[in-house]
Formats: structure tokens, sequence, C-alpha cells
């Protein structure tokens, strides 16, 4: 690791991004432990005097939750990171994880005005340092005390079914009004995609564990192992005496390559083999009991986001080599510059214009091989970028003992099914009011991945935001 | 949330016990066919078992289980009054019961016998005439035939050895009924992925509709993974939110089979640790 702190004399607006110190590469894939180490002090301060505390900020425009962010950085500014974090925490209710996983390029960092001319500013990183401070001190009472002033109303109560960030922002908005929350969770721990789907070395789960154990401590009860449509159904909640249920259980269902081979031994979703390594803490294995496979030849099909924490798990888990392939070219990969960047740095390697034909496996059924298609750019299509077009009989084979496939993920049956009167789109996503979140059935909401289908951290938490605001407004009046 | 044993009884010592566990909000809810998924301890996998019986007046539902590998082992170490850290359910879908005009044969294979319990008795209560099958390999190794005997219209037993009733395979004893007895509306059959495969080779010529009740690794067991996916009739499904069950003519029991040996050798390594930390409790029983 080496030092990051600005050396040159430029300060300001006008001094360079301060960068973000992280793991050396070949050290961090031989470990679980988070790869971007965090700022220190000075290097919040450098960079937080680089905001042009611009009077109408386009940053908090960009901001899906609205931070008030030109607010927080002057508090660094300043050195009163208690009240930076209060100034956080009124609009976000999970600032340590937002800090770390969204795409800020494209929301705050990719409208901060710095941005135009040079680099923006690093709003996510000064978001975390000022989260992970603060948290650092153990800062559960001061949340508490600071919530003193909210008497809990015992008479109002709002069940979130699904515990992952969308429910988690409408329990944190509502439990600092002072109503009541009960978050239903249908898996033994709360968070969602936090603790399931982006990795320990993302997102360290002690940190979304203190996340959550700060809004408990706002008075937000969690039920773990209850499922939706299951365990608890929307019925039971309207007769529990529930003033209103907002539904948050996401995008989970994952879609598969319909290529032959498809089901033989060492072809994973991304969702099996990242929750096998994150909630199952396999990684740990036989420590803890959850068994991963360990591939050797590991090919990950899809090229966002979760196709590249699978392929760094599967480095991190011993594979001698791991490529994603992608029917398209780098150009195109929907993953994030960073996490792509991170990638190659730990070794990924990239079969662009690769599309799958076939999985091949013994006479036990393991996988052995797999058959691709070569790939070549044709027109752009709707969206804007190339479609991929075959090439004409030519195909390879590769050798390989794990395949991950990561093409996205669909929605999830269980509450439709099981929510008479709940209207869905065609392919199973929950109709809202795009105002105020609310369902085809009055007083029922719903927000996040189960609405959008797959998106962000962040734009499911401003959809819990939006409809806790309403929430709030019928309740409180 | 956590679940308490309520009682536990030991079916064949140091292999099989039956766990009555109190699990309210579970009981109000589960149907023949359901299964729940639970975590023994904190460092503990999510295993998947089938829901044998439930009590809704008392709150609990009962599970079986085989000792087969850490996990149920660890189970097996548990008492009564002990807590379980997770209890998760009721999970899958209800086995489709209706009235029937000719008999339900319900066929169960070891453990198996525990989870076709709670089918049979749904069918039972529909009013359907139930015929229960069951074995295994000898006498003491059987399960669940006084619970059986106690609402089912016939209760036919075989033993691989002949201690007990016939001597032969469950299989024998369906295809004998199958011949004599052209009215039997459903077979269902719970058990070993080869004993399913066999009832569906059975059934097969007499085009008696045959439900099986399927084993595969799950995880989650609430649709977010795959990893219990099985073929059925050449499409994808998954067992733990499509199934348990599925029709038995359709299932690709051999990708079933292989597809259960994928973490066999972690499985192996997991136990042998367990049993390497837990010598002494074992050794005090």
């Amino acid at each position: 690791m080496c030092a990051h702190a600005p050396t040159n004399k430029k300060v300001g607006s006008k001094a360079p991004r301060t960068a973000m110190p992280e793991q050396d590469p070949r050290v961090r894939v031989g470990n679980f432990s988070e790869v971007t180490t965090g700022y220190t002090p000075e290097m919040a301060m450098a960079e937080a005097q680089r905001c042009l505390q611009c009077k109408k900020p386009l940053c908090r425009k960009g901001c899906p939750v609205e931070i008030d962010i030109p607010g927080f950085i002057s508090q660094i500014v300043e050195g009163d990171l208690d009240q930076a974090y209060k100034v956080l925490r009124d609009t976000n209710s999970l600032p340590a994880v937002c800090g770390r996983v969204c795409p800020q390029e494209t929301q705050c960092e990719g409208s901060c005005i710095l941005g135009k001319k040079g680099e923006p500013v690093a709003i996510g990183r000064l978001e975390r340092f000022v989260a992970d401070t603060f948290m650092a001190k153990d800062a559960c009472e001061e949340i508490t005390g600071a919530q003193a002033c909210h008497l809990e109303r015992d008479d109002l109560k709002v069940a979130c079914i699904g515990g992952g960030p969308s429910s988690l922002t409408v329990a944190g908005y509502l439990s600092a009004l002072g109503i009541k929350v009960h978050v239903f969770e249908a898996l033994h721990e709360v968070g969602g995609v936090l603790v399931y789907g982006i990795p320990e070395f993302r997102l360290p789960k002690a940190i979304v564990r203190r996340e959550i154990d700060a809004m408990r401590a706002l008075g937000v009860e969690f039920h773990t192992n209850w499922v939706g449509g299951k365990t608890v159904t929307v019925d039971d909640l309207k007769a529990q005496g529930f003033n209103a249920i907002f539904i948050g259980v996401g995008a989970g269902l994952p879609k598969f390559l319909r290529v032959p081979g498809e089901n033989l031994i060492g072809v994973f979703s991304a969702n099996e083999y990242l929750t096998r390594v994150n909630l199952g803490r396999a990684y740990e294995f036989p420590k803890s009991d959850t068994p991963a496979y360990t591939g050797k030849n590991v090919v990950v099909f899809g090229a966002g986001n979760v196709a590249m924490d699978a392929a760094r798990t599967a480095m991190r888990l011993g594979a001698d080599k791991v490529s994603i392939a992608y029917r398209r070219t780098e150009n195109e990969m929907p993953a994030r510059l960073e996490e792509l960047h991170h990638a190659k740095d730990e070794g990924l390697e990239l079969l662009c214009l690769h599309a799958p034909i076939e999985f091949k496996g013994d006479e036990k059924g393991w996988l052995k091989s797999i058959v691709l298609q070569k790939m070549q750019l044709g027109e752009p299509d709707e969206s804007g970028r190339c479609s991929p077009v075959a090439c004409d009989g030519q195909f390879c084979e590769i050798p390989c003992d794990m395949a991950v496939i990561a093409v996205g993920t669909g929605s999830n049956p269980l509450i439709g099914q099981t929510t008479p009167g709940l209207e869905l789109n065609k392919w199973g996503y929950i109709v809202v009011n795009e105002e105020t979140g609310e369902t085809s059935i009055p007083n029922v909401y719903a927000g996040g991945d189960i609405v959008t289908g797959a998106a962000t951290v962040i734009s499911a938490m401003g959809a819990g935001r939006r409809a806790a605001k309403e929430i709030a407004k019928r309740l409180l009046g | 949330m956590p679940s308490k044993i309520v009682r536990k009884r030991s079916l064949i010592p140091g292999q099989t016990s039956e766990l009555v566990l109190d699990a309210p909000q579970i009981a109000a809810k589960a149907k023949p066919g359901n299964f729940v998924i639970l975590r023994v301890c904190e460092n503990g996998e999510r295993i998947p078992l089938t829901i044998a019986d439930t009590d809704k007046q008392a709150g609990t539902i009962t599970i079986v289980y085989l000792v087969l590998g850490k996990t149920t082992a660890h189970l097996e170490t548990l008492k009564e009054g002990d807590e379980i850290v997770d209890l998760c359910g009721p999970l899958g879908k209800d086995t489709d019961i209706h009235k029937m005009s000719g008999p339900v044969i319900c066929v169960g294979g070891g453990t198996g016998i525990a989870a076709m319990h709670h089918i049979a008795k749904g069918h039972h209560m529909a009013g359907n005439h139930v015929v229960a099958v069951i074995g295994a390999r000898s006498k003491d190794l059987l399960l669940f035939h006084d619970e059986l005997s106690k609402f089912a219209d016939e209760v036919l037993v075989s033993t691989n050895d002949g201690s007990f009733g016939v001597q032969g395979m469950v299989t024998d004893l369906l295809k004998e009924r199958l011949e004599s007895d052209p009215t039997v509306s459903e077979v269902v059959a719970v058990g070993p992925v080869p004993m399913m495969e066999a009832v569906a080779r059975v059934t097969k010529p007499f085009g008696v509709k045959t439900t099986v009740s399927l084993n595969s690794i799950m995880v989650d067991g609430i649709g977010m993974c795959g990893a219990c996916r099985v073929s059925v009739g050449g499409k994808t499904k998954f067992a733990c939110v499509d199934g348990p069950e599925f029709d038995g003519q359709e299932v690709d029991f051999k990708e079933l089979g292989s597809r259960l040996q994928a973490f066999k050798t972690m499985e192996q390594l997991s136990y042998e640790e367990f049993k390497k930390s837990h010598v002494c409790t074992c050794s005090n029983k």
C-alpha cells in the first residue's frame, strides 16, 4: 500500500482527485478483506476542500435520495464529522453501504460540476469516510440519543416484506418519525443483496450489520425466516392491523442461458455461487458448513457487476484461471469501470465476442468444457448498443470445470401468487403509482427491484424513500 | 427465528429421529407436501427437510431426518428444550389433494416414509382411500408403520430380508397392487432417487398418474438461486418453488442423481471434521 496524500501545491478545486488506497492486487486475491481501505482524515480533508459548494448543487439532484452533499462536505471541511454524519443520515439510512456500492459516476459524481473539465469530487469516498468514522465510535448510542425527541407512536405500525435496501430505507425513515416498523425477511440475515450478493471484499458484512443494529436501536423490529407470500401474506398483515405495508422483495429469480448441458455439475447461477460464499460464508469452509465449488478453469457468463463479483470471488477461492465470456466487447460491458479494473488487476481474462452454445460434461454429469460461438458487432439496436451477430461456423471449445451464469434476474412469483388484487405487469413486476409507490391495493406500497427489475441499491433506496414519505404523509397528516 | 425442540423421539437409534418443533406460524400455514429450511447453529448451513406432520393447536411441526453428514449429525446431538437457530417455512407448493374416485397409493422408502405420511394423511382427510406402501432393508429400520396404520385404509410392508411384511421391494408390492386393481387413481412416491425412479418405471405401463417428491440440493429454498433445478419434461424447474412434487414420468432422475453428488467430497470432509471435534460428546452417551 502506498501513501496517496496530495504532493503538489495545488489546493481546493484545482487539486487532483484524492486517490483511494487499496490492497495490493497480488495480496488481495488471497483474502476476502475489503479491497479499498478508505480515506485517512488528511485525504478526506484534501478531497472535501475540492468541493465548490455550489448554490444550486447538481450533485444533489443526481443522488436518488437527494443527500445534502455540499452540506455534509462543508462539515468535513469544518472538522465536525458528527454533524456531517447527521446530514447524511437525514436522507440516507445506509451511508456506509452507499458510499461503497453506489455507481457514483452515473449519479452524484456524474453530475458534479468539476467533472465537466476535470475529475468530480469523490462524494462516495467522502460519504464512506464520514459513516465509517462515526460508526467506529460505536455510535449506536449516539444515534439513539438523537432520537430521544421522537416519541414512539404505538398506535401506528408499518410492515415491510423483504429486508433489502428499499425496505431498510422505509424502516429508517419511518422509525425516525416514531412509527413502529416491522421488517419480515425470508433469509436468516437481514440486508438482501447487501448480505447475499455483494461480496465481503467490496462490502464487509460487519458494516451492514452495524447499520442494521443502528436501526434496531431506533426501534425497528426485524423478523428473519419469514417468507413473504408463504409464512406471511399481505392479507395476514392487514388482519394484524398494520396501517401500511411495503413490499420490497427484490428480483431474485436467476435467469439461465437455456443452452444444452446447463444442469451439469459445476454450472451455477451467480445467485447460488454468491449466496453460498457471502451468506453461507463458504470461504471459511469447513469452519462454516456451507460448501462452495472450487473450479480451476472458471468461465463467468455476463459482464455486469454481479459477473465481476462472481469472477473475483472465484479467484479468491483458488481458481487457476477466471474468464468472462461476453457477447459484445469491453466497451459495452455494463459493469462499473472501477469493478472491471479491479478484476483485471486481480488477473481476470476477457473472452469478448463469444456467445455460449453448449456445456459439455463427462458420463457422470460433471462439466468439462464449453462450446462458444464467435461473434462480431453489428448495427446499433434500439438501446444504442451494437448488437452481437454470430460469425457463421466459427466455434471454439475450451476446457471449463466451473461456469457461473450472471445474465440477470427476474421477478420471484411468490408474492404475486399469494396477494389477490395485486396488479403485476407482463414480466411479473408490481405496478405502482410512480409518485407515491402505492400498488393497486390501497395502503400497500412497493419499491425496488420488484417494481423496476434488477437495478441498483441506491435506486431501490430512492423508491423506498418515496413510498415512506407518502406513508408518513398519510399517517401523520 | 429460533425454534425450540419440544419433543425428540429416536426412531432408529443413532440414525433417524423425529423432532417436534415449536413453530406456530409455520404450523398455521403448512400443508402436505411443504418443507422447511433449517440451520442448526450460527456457522451452520441451510438444509431442507419435509414437514412430516403439523399440530395447529399446539403450534408445532414434526420433522424426521436421517443422519447422513455433519448437519444431521449435529441435529442428532440436540436434546428436548434445545433450540435450532433458524427455521424457515412452509416452503414449496402444496400437494394437489382432492377427492378421487379410486384409491391413492402412497409409496415411501427410508425417511421418505415420514414425508409421505403427511401427504397420505392429507388424502385421508380429503376422503380418499389411502393405500400406504412402505419398505425398508429390515424390520428395525422401518418407520411410521404405527402412524400410518392409524388412518390408512391399507398398509402394505416389504423388507429386503423378509423380517417384516413381504420379502422384497416396495415396487413389487406396488406392481402387484396395480395389476389386481385397475381403479387406482394416483401413485405418490417419496424416498431415495433410485426408488422414485423405480416407482415411475413400474407405474408407466399402467398409465396411472405418478407424483414424486424430489430431494435436490437446496440453498435458499425460495427460488432465488436454482441450486435445486431439475429437468422435468425437458424443461428446467426449480424444485423449491415449482415443486418439490412433479410428474414422475417426466423427471430426469439420472440428472437428479448425479447433481446430488456435486459436493460429496466437501460433505465428507465436513462430516469428518465434525466427528473429530465431537468425539467426547458421542462417547459420553
